[in-house]
This record gives structure tokens, C-alpha cells and sequence, in this order.
């Protein structure tokens, strides 16, 4: 089945619109919004503090840990069971392993920062959105960071490389491969690839390509939100 | 030939590229990879000849010799006292270092400082491996009783304390609180009455909201002045009683 123009006007390898914003939970050490299209993700960091039970400890650096919760309105179908998922605990690992390779926690053994990422609205692309938010609270946190780490999806509907599916796009009846991807923009090193679906060698590596492009300009947006928040105080 | 890429005192975040070349060096907050100097964390530069650091502008209490803070007792053992002082591990006040007299052996411990109480303090030591030790040995260092202990972000204590104490003590003078404000972010307010210390409290979490504001002092002294309009009129009593004695 072809997919001759995208649901929403999009070019191929055209973004849906992003936003961020930096400090939204005030009780938290650091946090931050981060809204791609109608997906919106709040992450909130805690830590570090004493990390119980002990056998969890590790006495040479700090554990990250990451909590991913979709809330129960947050889809547009049915309801959003609460707690604890299959799915929810995987993203929430992928995400431990995404940002770890930017993070500092060597200052910090046997204690643990948390990182709640809640998914207020969801259309697709959550577990990126996810991790944009969680590596804007870490770095509003003030932990040491490599880099920030950005995150997009990628993928093929019908015979079309894309950008930044939504729901929609991703329910294609043609069948669509969904290519969520991590990756640290300043050396262009990937974080978190998952592949779903199947597709060749060629459309992969477009899939990378598109990826790593759309990461600049997440880059950006996670620039300016955090320099807001600063440079908006020295006026 | 090396190269500065940011200004002094601009904010920068961590990955960018504050300087090429290898002529500068990575103070704190900074890392070299290769060629290049890279901020590590959210901060203002500062240029120190070849050194470029990374002030933070966010983050938790990161605990120096000499920082006078206030903590709470989280626990004790028959020799020394644990205190939560806002960092990642509890620092620990041992009894020789908890009081200028001597306490006997087998005496009570939490008749000195019981699980709970907030004291103000002073570190001696911050060792590597995060032990870090107290004294309660010092001119005003003391058992906080009564009043209320609020909480600001630990970078902007500076801000409220102000040069040469300019902030704070307009504080104190105009609602007629005491107002001690630790390193760590944690700021004792104690008032005559309830009134007092709930406009003080306001003042300090005005000056951590606008910190970043220039004419910060001549905002708070107009602030101050409009809700201490009803203060003032109390403590010119309170003076009045005090002349009479």
C-alpha cells in the first residue's frame, strides 16, 4: 500500500511542532516539559538521596533510575490503565540506558536519582518525547552531562521514510515500522535504537539519517528553554 | 591558537563548545575532548586566565569546609549525632565537636540535640569519599528554637544575603525578624509575632523568585515597606517599652 502525502500536511522528514520548557515542578531538584505535536511529557528529578534496599547500591558511582507513566486520560482511545505496565517498565529501562551514557553520577556512589516522566497527552512518539524531558530536568538538576540527549522516531509507512510518526501514522493499515532513536547530538552517537517491523538495510539507514537531522533541531528548542529560564533573569 | 567561543558570564549548557585549542583549560563544570573544551553542566562562565569554569546557576547543596548551614538530626548513635543537611549523605557531628562543655559519660544524648531538632552549623571537613563533619563549636552556632526554616535553591543564598549582608539585614531590620540564612538553601526566620515572620518568609521567597533582576534591593525595600507599613508601628511600641524599662 503507498503513502503518497502524510495525514497532516507534513513533509516526509518535516517535525511536528516542538516546544520545551524548563523548572515547571517547583518541589523537584529539576524538571522540565517537553511537547512534540499533541504528546506532551513532564519529567521531574529527585536526588540524589539514600538508596534502599542496599543490595541495589553501588559504591562506586549513583544509580539512575526512571520512572515512565502514561496517565489514564492521556490517550485518545480507552483509558490508560494505572500503574505499573510490562511496556511502561521497559521504556523506563531503555530511557535509564539512554540517558546513562551522558551522565555524571560518579560524585554520587550508592545513592540514586529518580526521574518521573509523566505523559500527560500521548499521540505516538512518547518514549522520545520522554527522554527530551528527563535530559532537560537532568541538566536544570544540575548534573554533570556529556550532553543533552535528544530523542525522535523514525520509520517506514507503506514504502515512505519518515519522520516523527504520530498515532495515526503508525496505525497504518499499509503497515508503518516505528524506529524510536536516542542520540547524543554532538558526537552523533545513538543511545536508544528500537526496531519494530521490518525493513531493509537502505530504508534503516535513511531512518538514521532523518533522525539524526530532526535532532539538531531538538537540540535547539532544549537550548533555548533552558537558557531562558537563566537569561530571562539577568534582564 | 586557541580560541574562546562564549563570552565571560554567558549562560551556557552542557555540550557546548566554550573554546578550541589547546591553550585553555577545563576548570570545574568543563571537560576537554580533543581539541575542545565542553561545559558539563548549566552555569555561567568564568574566564580565569587560561581556566574556564562553569559557575552553577542549579543544582543541590554540594557541601565546603566552612559553610555555616542548618541541619536537621536524622539520628545518632552513642557517640555521634547524624544531620541531614540538603546533600546526598548525612554528615555527622561527633560529641566532642557538639558542645563547648563537657558532657559526661553516659549522659543522655538527645538532651543535647534530640531526632528532629534543627541546628545551625558549621562544616570542618568535606573528604572525598563524602564524609563530611560538623562542629556545633562556634560563635552562634546553636540549637534552632522556634521559628519557621524555609527553603530556597542553595545558588541564589548569595542573592538573598546580598553584598555585604545588604539583603538580608534589610530584611531583618524591616519586619524585625531574625533571619539566618544557611549555605545550604535553608533560611531560619523567627518573629515577635506570626505577622512578621510570614511577610519575612514572602520577602525571601520573592528574592528567590527574582533573582535574577537587576535593582533587586530597591524592589525588596519598596515591597518591604508596603506590607511593613503595619509592622512598623508595632516595633516603635516595643521600643517605647524598652526605653521605659
Amino acid at each position: 500500500m503507498k503513502y503518497e502525502k502524510r495525514y497532516d500536511g507534513r513533509k516526509f522528514e518535516e517535525m511536528r511542532p516542538m516546544s520545551a520548557e524548563v523548572g515547571v515542578v517547583k518541589n523537584a531538584v529539576g524538571s522540565a516539559s517537553f511537547t512534540i505535536g499533541k504528546t506532551i511529557a513532564i519529567a521531574a528529578v529527585y536526588g540524589p538521596k539514600d538508596l534502599f534496599p542496599k543490595f541495589l547500591q553501588n559504591p562506586k558511582s549513583g544509580v539512575l533510575r526512571c520512572h515512565y507513566n502514561m496517565m489514564a486520560f492521556s490517550g485518545a482511545g480507552d483509558r490508560v490503565r494505572p500503574g505499573t505496565s510490562r511496556r511502561s517498565k521497559e521504556i523506563s529501562m531503555v530511557m535509564e540506558k539512554s540517558l546513562l551514557p551522558v551522565l555524571d553520577l560518579q560524585d554520587f556512589p550508592k545513592s540514586v536519582v529518580d526521574v518521573h516522566v509523566e505523559l500527560i497527552q500521548t499521540d505516538a512518539g512518547t518514549r522520545c518525547a520522554a527522554i527530551c524531558a528527563a535530559s532537560l530536568a537532568l541538566a536544570d538538576a544540575g548534573f554533570e552531562m556529556k550532553d543533552l540527549v535528544c530523542a525522535i522516531s523514525a520509520g517506514l509507512i507503506g514504502d515512505k521514510v519518515v519522520l516523527d510518526l504520530d498515532k495515526q501514522e503508525e496505525d497504518f493499515e499499509g503497515g508503518a515500522v516505528d524506529i524510536p532513536m536516542a542520540i547524543i547530538p554532538r558526537t552523533g552517537e545513538v543511545t536508544l535504537l528500537q526496531l519494530d517491523g521490518e525493513i531493509s538495510k537502505e530504508d534503516l539507514k535513511k531512518c538514521v539519517d532523518f533522525a539524526i537531522k530532526g535532532c539538531d533541531q531538538i537540540l535547539e528548542v532544549q537550548k533555548n528553554a533552558l537558557k531562558a529560564k537563566y537569561t530571562e533573569a539577568k534582564k | 591558537m586557541s580560541k574562546l567561543l562564549v563570552e565571560a558570564k554567558a549562560v551556557v549548557i552542557p555540550g557546548e563548545i566554550l573554546a578550541e585549542g589547546m591553550d585553555h583549560l577545563p576548570g570545574k563544570g568543563a571537560f576537554r575532548e580533543g581539541e575542545k573544551v565542553i561545559a558539563s553542566r548549566v552555569g555561567l562562565v568564568y574566564v580565569n586566565g587560561s581556566i574556564i569554569n562553569i559557575v552553577p546557576l542549579s543544582g543541590r547543596y554540594i557541601p565546603k569546609k566552612d559553610d555555616t548551614v542548618i541541619g536537621y538530626v536524622r539520628d545518632m548513635t552513642y557517640s555521634s549525632w547524624f544531620i541531614n543537611i540538603g546533600y546526598a549523605y548525612d554528615a555527622s557531628l561527633s560529641l566532642k565537636d557538639a558542645s563547648s562543655s563537657y558532657i559526661e559519660r553516659g549522659a543522655s544524648l538527645s538532651d543535647f540535640y534530640a531526632v528532629s531538632d534543627a541546628i545551625l552549623t558549621r562544616i570542618t571537613n568535606v573528604t572525598k569519599d563524602n564524609n563530611i563533619d560538623l562542629t556545633m563549636v562556634g560563635p552562634g552556632l546553636r540549637k534552632l528554637r522556634g521559628g519557621k526554616i524555609v527553603e530556597i535553591t542553595p545558588a541564589k543564598v548569595p542573592r538573598l544575603v546580598g553584598k555585604q549582608g545588604s539583603m538580608i539585614s534589610m530584611i531583618k531590620d524591616m519586619t524585625g525578624c531574625s533571619v539566618f540564612a544557611g549555605q545550604n538553601g535553608r533560611i531560619w526566620i523567627k518573629g515577635k509575632t506570626s505577622e512578621a515572620e510570614r511577610i519575612a518568609t514572602e520577602a525571601v521567597n520573592l528574592v528567590e523568585e527574582k533573582a535574577h533582576i537587576r535593582g533587586l534591593t530597591d524592589y525588596m525595600k519598596k515591597f518591604l515597606e508596603g506590607k511593613c507599613k503595619d509592622l512598623k508601628v508595632e516595633k516603635k511600641v516595643s521600643n517605647n517599652e524598652e526605653t521605659k524599662k
